[in-house]
């Protein structure tokens, strides 16, 4: 008997459309022109403030683009995107940036409330329980409304704040470091955000400062016909550590909307960077119909010796998500990590996984992967673990499951496996199966019902990845996981 | 990009075209022939030789590889191949039939056919069944290849090899050896088909003799395994020719079956060793093995698809690869797992050894997964020679370079081992000491 076949129909009875985060907040915004030219990039920089080698930094970017061909590689497929038809800039309008939370939009406020980031409550926390603080730098569409704990963070001499803020501020910072984990040509849709990114979060911790708090940025992709172009730049220097959460919703739209963001992680010797995400962007409805694409290039340089970066992702959203958040381990004993669920259902597309490029002596990694597919979803994993010539010592150990609900989804690994060097030692094991017939007997015999059971190998599953998430993160994520297999996990 | 942009050729990819222009009235075949013939060339001269663009040559550029393109060989004298036959040692004393295909024709002087016939296996010239009008299907090319460079290459230039069909229910006593024999004045096309009938079973020896001078060997073994045969097929590569050596097999099994290989690669330079296989019927079973060993700048690949478009059936895949020098090793292995093949039970591993700084391994074990109620699993290694196993032989007083050995021969018998045709575990195992006795 194949799958049980209740779970089967209800799998099939989930209408993926139950996205609880599906509304429309109504607020006026600006936007910018439509199309792609360097009329709009010029438009973009210039309603930023920018400094002119960006400008041209972003031209150039363009230009490269221009002569780009889209890359088809992937195991997705979606309609050919119109660039011409995306709008490059959309802010809310307001005159001038808010003072305090006061100022601030009410129904913008109502909106995160409904996310469940009551802004305004973290202000009161402040004061309480200093540890469990969690900065959050919103985005609403393209620009930073609200920067909470940015005093503190000062305090600290943390500099978290937005990119076109960094760019007025520290320009030395980020001409230093944008583009140097990703270069402006590394691959199509990476060249595309360097020409047109809107704005994303920049982190700077000093040598040696362990960051007071978590920060974290909830994106919103709210106007319609904006592709988000995110850029977020964390450096971390000499003997410093910093923990960031990224967080996703967004509403339900029956247009495609292109999400191409970069992330670059800089660290620097000793330093420490932890990343988490927690996506859950619109799938798309029940015929398969809208939902995000999440074009993503995020990629961590361990730059300095003994540096540590850790990418921690839980992928429930988006009708196609394409995202290798990578590690690149220049420096000797540098570490890398990557712990990854993605749950795909309905008719949801997914291709994601790591690269660890170990170039240093003594560099070790970690990939754990856990595939969840149902309905009639694709969930395909495509890693690379290298390891050149100088990387002596270099450890990794690889291990990709995947679980399949439905006979109608499909379960797909991809590793690529190079060894340069002969004292690198290179492990990798990966599965696919069903939720055994033994292990529901084994249940069910103790008493549980089939929903309980299912849940309770679910969670077991993905259990090794949740640890790895910090606590606000780890609740959400399980919580996201049942939505997105509502009916056949509890 | 601009698929009609014609390609820059290169020294060897003009050499293959003008080698078709020279050759392509002398080549066997009928009409259907000669138009899968120069669609194949066609292939060549639009897309080039397979280079690491091309996804299934990303470890395994040809294209670079290749420097020229010698002509195909001429047909060989009767004196010669004995010669050569007398020299050649694949098993030994093996009490075997053989078939011999000399320079791209087979040779029914040198042949045991009778004695097959008596067992009942028929024997034919492949060149002569090319001339049949219907004759299409023997260059069929299996779905899960797409346009695949080297059969393109093999189909264009194919001149001979032998049609083995075993009669329904026989069972043959003693494995069959199809030795390939090269007398050194160019390249070798062959493509044989073995078709193994209802309850019947059979063990094929595929060797290689002489040499082909400049000329690359391109064979291709198409293994039709009817419901209930048994085959095992064992390909055995040694050697140190430089030119490049492709080896491609097809196996189609029915069910209730079960098709067994080890691709056995030692030392020549540059090896393909790529197969297809795929089941038709339920309830079968296909084992594939494949032990590697490559030193200086060679290159050993082993390349594999396995398609599971039916239920109930099992693949088992088992590689191991031992490097050194600047060697490079690759394993491509991919399980396709069809919607509605339940119960598939698919395991692959690959382990590869590196004995030297600069030697290199890619390992690329594939899942692509349609169904739900499977057990599908891979798992991939690569490391150097455990310090502590070298320490615990040497401590109780075998010599260091012994002690390697042993440790090669373990690594590598596990996969000859469990391969399991008791006939050529001995003799393969005296290669791989040969090989690493060679070193020195």
């Amino acid at each position: 008997m194949p799958a049980v076949q209740e779970t089967i129909d209800q799998v099939k009875a989930i209408d993926v459309d139950q996205y609880k985060y599906g509304f429309v907040t109504d607020i006026e915004s600006e936007k910018g022109a439509k199309g792609l030219s360097e009329e709009t990039v010029r438009f973009l920089s210039a309603k930023k403030n920018e400094p002119e080698w960006m400008t041209e930094w972003r031209l150039d970017a363009l230009r490269r683009f221009k002569q780009m061909a889209e890359p088809d590689w992937a195991r997705v497929s979606y309609p050919k995107i119109d660039f011409d038809a995306l709008y490059y800039w959309a802010s809310p309008k307001s005159v001038e940036g808010p003072k305090s939370l006061d100022e601030v939009d009410p129904e913008l406020l109502a909106t995160y409330e409904k996310l469940g980031i009551p802004l305004a409550e973290q202000e009161i926390l402040a004061g309480v329980e200093p540890k469990n603080r969690v900065a959050v730098d919103a985005v609403f569409d393209s620009v930073s409304v609200v920067t909470t704990f940015k005093e503190e963070l000062k305090k600290a001499g943390v500099i978290f704040c937005s990119i076109s803020e960094a760019l007025r501020e520290y320009p030395d910072l980020v001409k230093k470091y944008l583009g140097s984990v990703v270069p402006v040509t590394d691959n199509y849709y990476a060249t595309l955000n360097s020409a047109v990114f809107s704005d994303g979060s920049f982190v700077y911790i000093p040598e040696g400062v362990r960051c007071p708090m978590e920060l974290s940025t909830y994106f919103r992709i709210n106007e319609q016909n904006t592709g988000q172009f995110e850029r977020t730049l964390i450096i971390a220097d000499k003997g410093s550590y910093v923990s960031y959460l990224e967080g996703c919703t967004a509403p339900q739209r029956d247009e495609n909307q292109l999400h191409a963001a970069v992330v670059e992680l800089v660290a620097l010797d000793d330093a420490e960077i932890k990343y988490s995400t927690v996506q859950n962007w619109f799938p798309g409805d029940k015929e398969g119909k809208g939902g995000i694409y999440n074009f993503v290039t995020k990629r961590g340089d361990c730059r300095g010796k003994n540096s540590k970066i850790s990418w921690t992702q839980v992928e429930t959203g988006s009708a196609i998500t394409w995202k290798y958040p990578s590690c690149i381990l220049r420096g000797d004993n540098s570490r890398g990590e990557f712990y990854s669920i993605a749950v795909s259902n309905g008719f949801q597309q997914i291709d994601s996984g790591t690269k660890m490029i170990h170039l240093g002596k003594n560099t070790s990694s970690r990939i754990i992967s856990k595939g969840i597919s149902a309905g009639k979803s694709s969930n395909t994993y495509r890693g690379l673990v290298s390891a050149h010539r100088k990387a002596s010592q270099a450890r990794n150990f690889t291990q990709c499951d995947s679980l399949l609900i439905g006979q109608d989804c499909g379960a797909h690994t991809v590793p690529y496996i190079e060894s340069k060097n002969a004292s690198a030692q290179f492990e990798h094991e990966a599965t696919t199966s069903k939720i055994s017939d033994d292990q529901m007997f084994y249940c069910l015999q103790r008493g549980l019902s089939e929903e309980e059971a299912v849940a309770l190998i679910v969670n077991g599953f993905v259990k090794d990845v949740i640890q790895q998430l910090p606590m606000e993160f780890a609740v959400e994520a399980q919580k996201l996981i049942s939505i997105s297999l509502e009916g056949s996990v509890g | 990009m601009n698929a009609s942009l014609p390609i820059k050729h290169t020294q060897a990819e003009t050499d293959l075209i003008d080698r078709f222009d020279a050759a392509k009235a002398h080549l066997p075949g009928s009409q259907v022939i000669v138009g899968l013939r120069d669609s194949a060339v066609s292939q060549i001269r639009d897309k080039g030789l397979p280079h690491r663009r091309v996804e299934e040559y990303k470890y395994t550029d040809l294209r670079a590889y290749m420097k020229s393109g010698a002509p195909l060989a001429g047909p060989a004298t009767l004196d010669e191949v004995r010669a050569i036959l007398d020299a050649q040692d694949s098993y030994g004393d093996l009490d075997r039939y053989r078939i011999v295909i000399a320079n791209g024709r087979f040779m029914a002087d040198v042949s045991d056919a009778p004695a097959l016939a008596g067992e009942g296996v028929t024997v034919t010239d492949f060149s002569e069944a090319l001339s049949a009008e219907t004759a299409a299907d023997l260059l069929a090319q299996p779905t899960t290849a797409g346009l695949d460079g080297v059969l393109a290459l093999n189909t264009a230039f194919v001149q001979g090899g032998v049609l083995l069909v075993v009669k329904e229910g026989a069972a043959v006593s003693k494995p069959v050896e199809v030795v390939h024999v090269g007398t050194g004045s160019g390249a070798l096309v062959t493509r044989s088909k073995i078709t193994v009938s209802k309850g019947a079973s059979l063990r094929v020896l595929e060797t290689f003799a002489g040499d082909t001078g400049n000329g690359e060997i391109n064979a291709v073994f198409d293994y039709h395994v009817a419901d209930g045969a048994k085959v095992a097929a064992t390909r055995l590569i040694a050697g140190d020719a430089d030119p490049a050596r492709l080896f491609t097999t097809i196996a189609t099994i029915g069910a209730e079956a079960e098709f067994k290989s080890l691709g056995f690669i030692a030392g020549p330079s540059f090896v393909r060793n790529q197969q297809f296989v795929n089941f038709t019927g339920e309830h079968s079973e296909a084992k594939i093995y494949g032990v590697s060993m490559a030193r200086g700048e060679g290159v050993a690949d082993q390349t594999l698809i396995v398609d599971h478009a039916v239920p109930h059936c099992n693949s088992r895949e088992f590689f191991k690869t031992v490097l050194d020098d600047r060697a490079r090793g690759v394993y491509q292995g991919r399980i396709n797992v069809a919607p509605h093949a339940q119960k598939t039970d698919g395991e692959m591993m690959t382990q590869a050894l590196l004995l030297s700084e600069e030697a290199e391994m890619a390992n690329k074990p594939e899942l692509e997964i349609f169904a739900d109620d499977v057990i599908c699993a891979h798992g991939a290694t690569s490391g150097q020679m455990d310090e502590d196993l070298l320490f615990y032989l040497r401590a109780r007083g075998i010599p260091e370079d012994e002690a390697r050995t042993l440790l090669v021969l373990a690594f590598l018998s596990e996969a000859i081992e469990e391969y399991g045709e008791d006939d050529v575990t001995e003799g393969l195992e005296a290669r791989v000491r040969d090989w690493l006795a060679a070193k020195n």
